[in-house]
C-alpha cells in the first residue's frame, strides 16, 4: 500500500490525511512472541519522532516502542488493553497502537517504504 | 574437611582432565600484585562442629533471650509464640534448600505457598492483590511511596508523626537519593495529628501507620476521601500484623497501598532479621507493584499450576527501566507467616488478636495505678505510650538490671527532642502473664 | 477439592501427554501427591491452635470498629502439616539433588548453620532491648564483620542490607554521597552489557544514566572502550569479578587505576565472590564498594527465594558515608549507632540488619576457616573448568580459555537441531536435575551458565557430564520432539506463561465472588 511507510526498529506508520496509525510489524510481533501486554501514550501527549511512544511486553522481554515521526497523540486502541494478542493476530490491523497528528509531514520521506523494509528483514534473518 | 567432598586424588584426576597442573594456574588472570602464597593471615583455620558450637554458644550466652524475663519490648517487633510445627515445616530441605522457582515445573511448592500467602495478605489488609513479599515492613514502606510517585507522576509524600522513626528514616534515605521530597511531622504522641491541610495536588501519597508507633488507632477514612479528592495515594503502614485480626483493615477505610511487617506471625524475634514485609494494593495498580508476584495458570496438560508472573516489570528483564533493583522476596519467612496463619485459622487469628488486646488493657490498666505513671493512650491494639516523671531511658536501663525488659524508650527512636525522653512505649502479647505484669508494675514502683 | 482441570484453550507449547501414562483415580502419582489450596480444605470451627478464651472486657480500640469476617480457612494441625509436606515434595532443592545454577551459588546448607541460629539467645532476642542486654549478639555481628573485611582487605562494612540487590543500592548511595560531599556532580555510571540487571537498575534510580561497555571477543570489559567512556562527569564503573561469563578481570587493576585518575569510584559486584574467596583480597584490585551475598558465598539458605544478606565493604573513601545501624566498639564492649551520625547517609533498612544470616554465615565461616574457604573457592573453580573441560567437545563453550567459578556455554552447538536453550533446559528436568542458568548473561545467545560450586562430589560432576553428553548427541541427531515436550516426569508439564502474564489471577476469590465476576 502506498501509504504505508516503515522504521528500521519495525514500527509501521501508515498515513489516513492529517493523521496516522502506528504499529509494530509482523517481523516485530514475531520476535517478540506472545504480547501480554500495551502501555499505550495519553492522548494529547507530544511525541518526539525516535523518543519512547508505548511499550510492548512479551512474557520475557518488554520492548520500547518508538514515535516515527513527531506529533501529538490523538487516539490510542483500547481494544489492546483486553486483548494484547491482537498484536500478534493482527499486527498491521486491529493491533494498531495509537494515532498521531504529525507535524512535519516531511518526517515520512526519510522512512522505508514496503519494498525496503522488506529487504531490511531478508537481511536480518 | 565436611562440606569438601573432593579428595586429593579426585582433585589429581581432575587437573589432568583440564590439562594443568595444579588449581593455581586456573587462576593466572589474577594481577600479580594481587596473588598470594597461602591462606590470608590473621584468620583462624577450620574448627569441627564441637568447636564451632561451643563458640556460637558462648556468644549466645551472652544475651538475655525475651523468653526468659518479663518481657514489655515492641515498636515494630512483637514476641508470639509460635508453634512448633512451623520450624518443623520450615527446616524441610524442599523449602530450605530451594532457590527462586524460575523453573515452575520443579518448584510447584513454592509456587502454591505464595499463591496462598498472597491472598492471606489481601484478605488480612482488605486489600485486592498482594505480592509475594519484601525484604521487610520498613523498606516495603518506602517502596510503596516510589510507586505511589509513578501512579500520580507527583513526587511529594507526608509522613505521618506516627509512623514509626526507623521507616521514616528509610523513606526519608530514598527520597533524598532517588530525588523525590518526603515531609516529616511532628511527634504524634497523642494521636491528634490531622494531615489533611497539607495535602495538595502536588502530593504523591500521605503515609501513616495504624496503630501509629505510640500505639494509637484511627479510623482513616476521611484522611483517605481528603487524599483523593486531591488525586493523592494513601499508604497505610501496620507493625504489628496481628492487630489485623481485630481491627478495620486498611482496604476498609480506603487505603490505596498497604505495607506491613509480617514479623509477628510465623517469625522469631532475631535480633530485627529476617523479617518480612507485606505489600498489597489496588488491581488497578497491580503493575506498579514491586517485587515478585505468583500468578495462577495451567500446563500442557490442563492441569492447575502456578508462575511467576508479570516478570517484565522485574530488573532482570526491565533493568534501567525496571520498578524496583529488588530481587529477592523473603521466601522462607513468608512460608513462615503462611504456615502459622494457616494453623491459626480465621478462629485463631480472632482469639489471638483479642487475647493480645485484654492483656495490653490488663498491663494499661495496672501501670495506671502505679504511682507517677500515665497512660497516653485512650485506644491502642496491644501496646500503648506512658508517661513517665523521668526520663524513660533510664528507667530501662534500671529495669533491665532487675532482669525486667520493660518496653522501649521513644528517646531511643528520636534523638534530640527533649521533650519525648519521659515517654516510654510498652507492649503486651499473648505470652505476657499476669506474673510478668505485676512485676513491672513493682519495680516501677521502686524505681520512680 | 476444586481443580481446575479444564484446559485454557491453546496451551503453550503443543506438547504430546505423557505416552501412556498411568491415569489414576486421584490423579496422584505415587508420591507425587496434588494437593488443593488451603482456601479450598478450610472449614469453619476447624484451628490447629488452642488458646485461651480473652476475657470479656470491652474493647478500648478507640473509634475503630472490631473487624467482620476475614476469610481465611481453618485447619487441624495434621491437615497443615500434610499440606505444606506435600508441597515440599513437589520442590527441587539442593538438599535433593544437583543445582548448577550460575551466579547463584547454590553450595550445600550446612546445618549446623540452622542449630546455631536457632539458639535462644540469638533468636528470642529483640533489637530495641538494652544493648547490655545483647552484647553477644552485638559481638557476633563484629566478629562476622572483622572476618569480611579481613577475607576483602577493606577499611569498613555496612552490615545492615537485606539482600545482594538492596547492597548494591547501599554501595552506590555511599558513592553519591562522597561526591556529593566532594562537591563534585557527576551523572553517568559505567556498567558493562553482560551486568546483572539489578547494576543499571540500582544505578538509574538513584538518577544516573547508564552507559554501557562493550566486551571484547574474549569476554572480558573493552578496556580501550572504557577509556572512551571515561569522563568528568562519570561518577562510577559497577564491575562484576569475576565476571558474569565467569571470566576474571584481568585488567581489573588497571581499570581501577583508570577510574580513579577519572575522579570517579568503582563498585563491584560480589555476587562471584566465591571464586576467589581466602584467595584474593578485593582492595588488592582496587574497588570502592562491594557487596557479598550472605546466601550465595556463605552458604546461607536460599529459601525458595529469600531471604538474604547484603553487608557491603567499603574504602577509606567511602567509609564515612556508612548508613545506621552500625555496630562500633566500645570499650570492652559494643554498642549500636542508630541514627545516622556525621556523614552517613541514612538508613537502609529498620533495626540493625538480618541477624539470622549474620549467625548462619559466621557459622559456616568459622567451620571452614581461612584454610578451609581457599580450599573451597579452589574446589569451585577445579569443580567448573572439570565441567568445561568434559563438555567443549559436544557444547560449544562460549570463550575460549579456562573458566573461574563458572562454565558459560552458548546455543551454537544446538543450531540447527530446532532445540532451544530452554527447552535443553526442560529436557534436564526428567534427568533429575534443575537446570543451569539460562538466558543471563545476556550477551551470549542462549546462553547457558554452570555453576558446580564445591559442594559436589566428583561422582556427582561425573554424572551430569555424562547426562549432558548424552542430551547434546540426542538433540544433534535429530530428537527434537523429546525436548520439546519436555518435561514429561515432572510435577507439572511446561506452565503457559502468557495465559499467567495477560489475564494475571494473584490470588484466590470464593467461588460466589468469581461468579459475580463472569456475569
Amino acid at each position: 500500500m502506498a501509504n504505508i511507510k516503515f522504521t528500521k526498529d519495525h514500527e509501521w506508520i501508515r498515513i489516513e490525511g492529517e493523521t496516522a496509525v502506528v504499529g509494530i510489524t509482523d517481523y516485530a510481533q514475531q520476535q517478540l512472541g506472545d504480547v501480554v501486554f500495551v502501555e499505550l501514550p495519553d492522548v494529547g501527549k507530544t511525541l518526539e519522532r525516535g523518543k519512547d511512544a508505548a511499550v510492548v511486553e512479551s512474557v520475557k522481554a518488554a520492548s520500547e516502542v518508538y514515535a516515527p515521526v513527531d506529533g501529538e497523540v490523538t487516539e490510542i486502541n483500547k481494544l489492546l488493553q483486553d486483548q494484547p494478542d491482537t498484536v500478534n493476530t493482527d499486527p498491521h490491523g486491529d493491533g494498531w497502537f495509537f494515532k498521531v497528528k504529525l507535524s512535519d509531514t516531511a518526517q515520512l520521506d526519510v522512512l522505508m517504504n514496503e519494498t525496503e523494509y522488506k529487504n531490511m528483514i531478508a537481511e536480518l534473518t | 574437611m565436611r562440606y569438601l567432598p573432593l579428595t586429593e586424588n579426585d582433585r589429581k584426576g581432575m587437573l589432568a582432565r583440564i590439562g594443568v597442573s595444579s588449581v593455581d594456574a586456573l587462576f593466572e588472570d589474577v594481577p600479580a600484585s594481587a596473588r598470594r602464597s597461602g591462606p590470608i593471615e590473621g584468620l583462624a583455620p577450620h574448627e569441627g562442629e564441637l568447636g564451632v558450637e561451643r563458640r556460637m554458644k558462648a556468644l549466645a550466652g551472652k544475651n538475655i533471650p525475651a523468653g526468659s524475663v518479663p518481657f514489655f519490648v515492641g515498636a515494630g517487633a512483637y514476641r508470639h509464640h509460635v508453634p512448633a510445627a512451623v520450624d518443623h515445616l520450615i527446616q524441610r530441605g524442599e523449602f530450605l534448600t530451594s532457590y527462586t522457582p524460575y523453573q515452575p515445573e520443579v518448584s510447584q511448592g513454592t509456587l502454591q505457598y505464595l499463591f496462598e500467602f498472597q491472598t492471606q495478605v489481601a484478605l488480612l489488609t482488605g486489600m485486592e492483590v498482594a505480592n509475594a513479599s519484601m525484604y521487610d515492613g520498613s523498606t516495603a514502606c518506602g517502596e510503596a511511596v516510589m510507586m505511589a510517585n509513578r501512579v500520580t507522576r507527583r513526587s511529594k509524600a507526608i509522613l505521618s508523626g506516627g509512623l514509626h522513626p526507623h521507616y521514616a528514616e528509610v523513606t526519608r534515605t530514598q527520597a533524598r537519593w532517588t530525588n523525590f521530597t518526603s515531609i516529616e511531622s511532628p511527634a504524634d504522641v497523642d494521636g491528634t495529628e490531622d494531615l489533611t491541610g497539607l495535602i495538595d495536588d502536588t502530593t504523591s501519597c500521605v503515609v501513616v501507620q495504624n496503630p501509629s508507633v505510640f500505639g494509637h488507632v484511627r479510623d482513616l477514612s476521611a484522611l483517605a476521601e481528603a487524599c483523593h479528592a486531591k488525586g493523592a495515594l494513601l499508604i497505610v503502614v501496620v507493625t504489628e500484623v496481628v492487630s489485623l485480626g481485630l481491627l478495620t483493615p486498611p482496604g476498609e477505610m480506603g487505603a490505596d497501598i498497604v505495607v506491613a511487617e509480617g514479623q509477628s506471625i510465623g517469625n522469631a524475634l532475631n535480633f530485627g532479621g529476617p523479617y518480612v514485609g507485606l505489600f498489597a494494593t489496588r488491581e488497578k495498580y497491580m503493575r506498579q507493584m514491586p517485587g515478585r508476584l505468583c500468578g495462577e495458570t495451567v500446563d500442557a496438560d490442563g492441569r492447575r499450576g502456578w508462575v511467576l508472573t508479570l516478570s517484565t516489570r522485574e530488573q532482570h528483564i526491565r533493568r534501567e527501566k525496571a520498578t524496583s533493583n529488588i530481587c529477592t522476596n523473603s521466601g522462607l519467612c513468608a512460608l513462615a507467616f503462611t504456615i502459622h496463619l494457616s494453623l491459626l485459622g480465621e478462629a485463631g487469628l480472632t482469639r489471638l488478636a483479642r487475647l493480645n488486646h485484654a492483656t495490653a488493657a490488663a498491663l494499661a490498666d495496672r501501670l495506671a495505678k502505679v504511682p507517677g505513671v500515665e497512660v497516653v493512650n485512650d485506644g491502642f491494639f496491644n501496646e500503648f505510650t506512658i508517661r513517665l516523671p523521668k526520663p524513660a531511658a533510664g528507667v530501662v536501663e534500671e529495669l533491665a538490671e532487675r532482669k525486667i525488659l520493660g518496653g522501649v524508650p521513644v528517646s531511643r527512636l528520636i534523638a534530640g527532642k527533649p521533650e519525648l525522653d519521659n515517654l516510654l512505649l510498652v507492649a503486651a502479647t499473648e505470652t505476657t502473664t499476669q506474673d510478668h505484669i505485676d512485676a513491672l508494675a513493682a519495680a516501677l514502683e521502686e524505681i520512680l | 477439592m476444586a481443580m481446575n482441570s479444564t484446559g485454557r484453550g491453546d496451551t503453550r507449547p503443543q506438547a504430546d501427554t505423557v505416552g501412556g501414562a498411568t491415569a489414576t483415580f486421584t490423579g496422584n502419582r505415587g508420591l507425587q501427591i496434588e494437593e488443593a489450596l488451603i482456601f479450598e480444605q478450610g472449614q469453619p470451627g476447624r484451628t490447629a491452635v488452642d488458646l485461651p478464651e480473652p476475657p470479656a472486657t470491652a474493647l478500648r480500640i478507640g473509634k475503630v470498629k472490631a473487624r467482620g469476617e476475614i476469610g481465611l480457612p481453618g485447619l487441624s494441625e495434621p491437615q497443615v502439616i500434610r499440606h505444606y509436606t506435600r508441597l515440599s515434595q513437589k520442590n527441587f532443592a539442593i538438599d535433593a539433588g544437583f543445582y548448577p545454577l550460575g551466579s547463584c551459588t547454590m553450595k550445600h546448607n550446612p546445618r549446623l548453620n540452622e542449630a546455631m541460629a536457632r539458639l535462644p539467645g540469638f533468636a528470642d532476642i529483640h533489637p530495641l532491648q538494652p544493648i547490655s542486654t545483647v552484647q553477644g549478639a552485638l559481638e557476633a555481628i563484629d566478629s562476622l564483620a572483622q572476618w569480611l573485611l579481613t577475607l576483602t582487605g577493606m577499611a569498613a562494612v555496612a552490615m545492615s542490607p537485606g539482600a545482594g540487590a538492596h547492597g548494591e543500592q547501599c554501595g552506590m548511595i555511599a558513592i553519591a554521597a562522597a561526591l556529593e560531599a566532594r562537591g563534585d556532580k557527576r551523572s553517568r555510571v559505567l556498567v558493562p552489557e553482560s551486568a546483572h540487571g539489578t547494576n543499571p537498575a540500582t544505578a538509574a534510580a538513584l538518577g544516573y544514566t547508564v552507559d554501557a561497555i562493550p566486551a571484547t571477543a574474549d569476554g572480558r570489559v573493552d578496556l580501550e572502550a572504557l577509556k572512551a567512556k571515561l569522563g568528568p562527569d562519570v561518577a562510577a564503573i559497577m564491575l562484576t569479578n569475576p565476571n558474569t561469563c565467569g571470566l576474571f578481570e584481568r585488567d581489573i587493576v588497571e581499570i581501577a587505576r583508570l577510574v580513579h585518575e577519572a575522579g570517579a569510584l568503582f563498585y563491584c559486584d560480589g555476587a562471584n565472590f566465591n571464586a576467589i574467596v581466602g584467595r584474593v583480597r578485593p582492595a588488592d584490585l582496587g574497588i570502592d564498594a562491594m557487596h557479598i551475598n550472605l546466601h550465595k558465598t556463605f552458604s546461607t539458605p536460599h529459601g525458595g527465594g529469600g531471604p538474604g544478606a547484603g553487608p557491603v565493604v567499603l574504602s577509606e573513601a567511602l567509609a564515612p558515608y556508612a548508613p545506621a545501624s552500625a555496630v562500633v566498639r566500645d570499650g570492652d564492649g559494643f554498642r549500636l549507632v542508630e541514627h545516622p551520625e556525621g556523614t552517613s547517609f541514612g538508613r537502609m533498612k529498620a533495626f540493625a540488619g538480618q541477624m539470622g544470616m549474620f549467625t548462619r554465615a559466621l557459622t559456616y565461616i568459622l567451620s571452614h576457616g581461612a584454610d578451609g574457604l581457599l580450599q573451597a573457592s579452589s574446589d569451585a573453580v577445579l569443580n567448573a573448568n572439570y565441567i568445561l573441560a568434559s563438555l567443549k567437545d559436544v557444547m560449544s563453550p562460549a570463550f575460549d580459555g579456562p573458566c573461574m567459578h563458572e562454565a558459560l556455554f552458548d546455543d551454537e552447538f544446538l543450531k540447527g537441531t530446532g532445540v532451544t536453550t530452554l527447552d535443553f533446559a526442560k529436557a534436564m528436568l526428567d534427568e533429575g536435575y534443575h537446570p543451569m542458568t539460562v538466558y543471563f548473561p545476556l550477551v551470549v545467545h542462549g546462553a547457558m551458565l554452570i555453576e558446580p560450586t564445591e559442594s559436589e562430589p566428583k561422582e556427582s560432576l561425573d554424572l551430569f557430564v555424562a547426562t549432558l553428553r548424552n542430551l547434546s548427541e540426542r538433540a544433534m541427531s535429530g530428537d527434537a520432539a523429546h525436548f520439546t515436550g519436555a518435561p514429561r516426569l515432572a510435577p507439572r508439564r511446561r506452565l503457559d506463561e502468557t495465559a499467567a502474564a495477560r489475564k494475571p489471577v494473584l490470588r484466590w476469590k470464593p467461588v460466589e465472588v468469581l461468579d459475580e465476576a463472569a456475569e
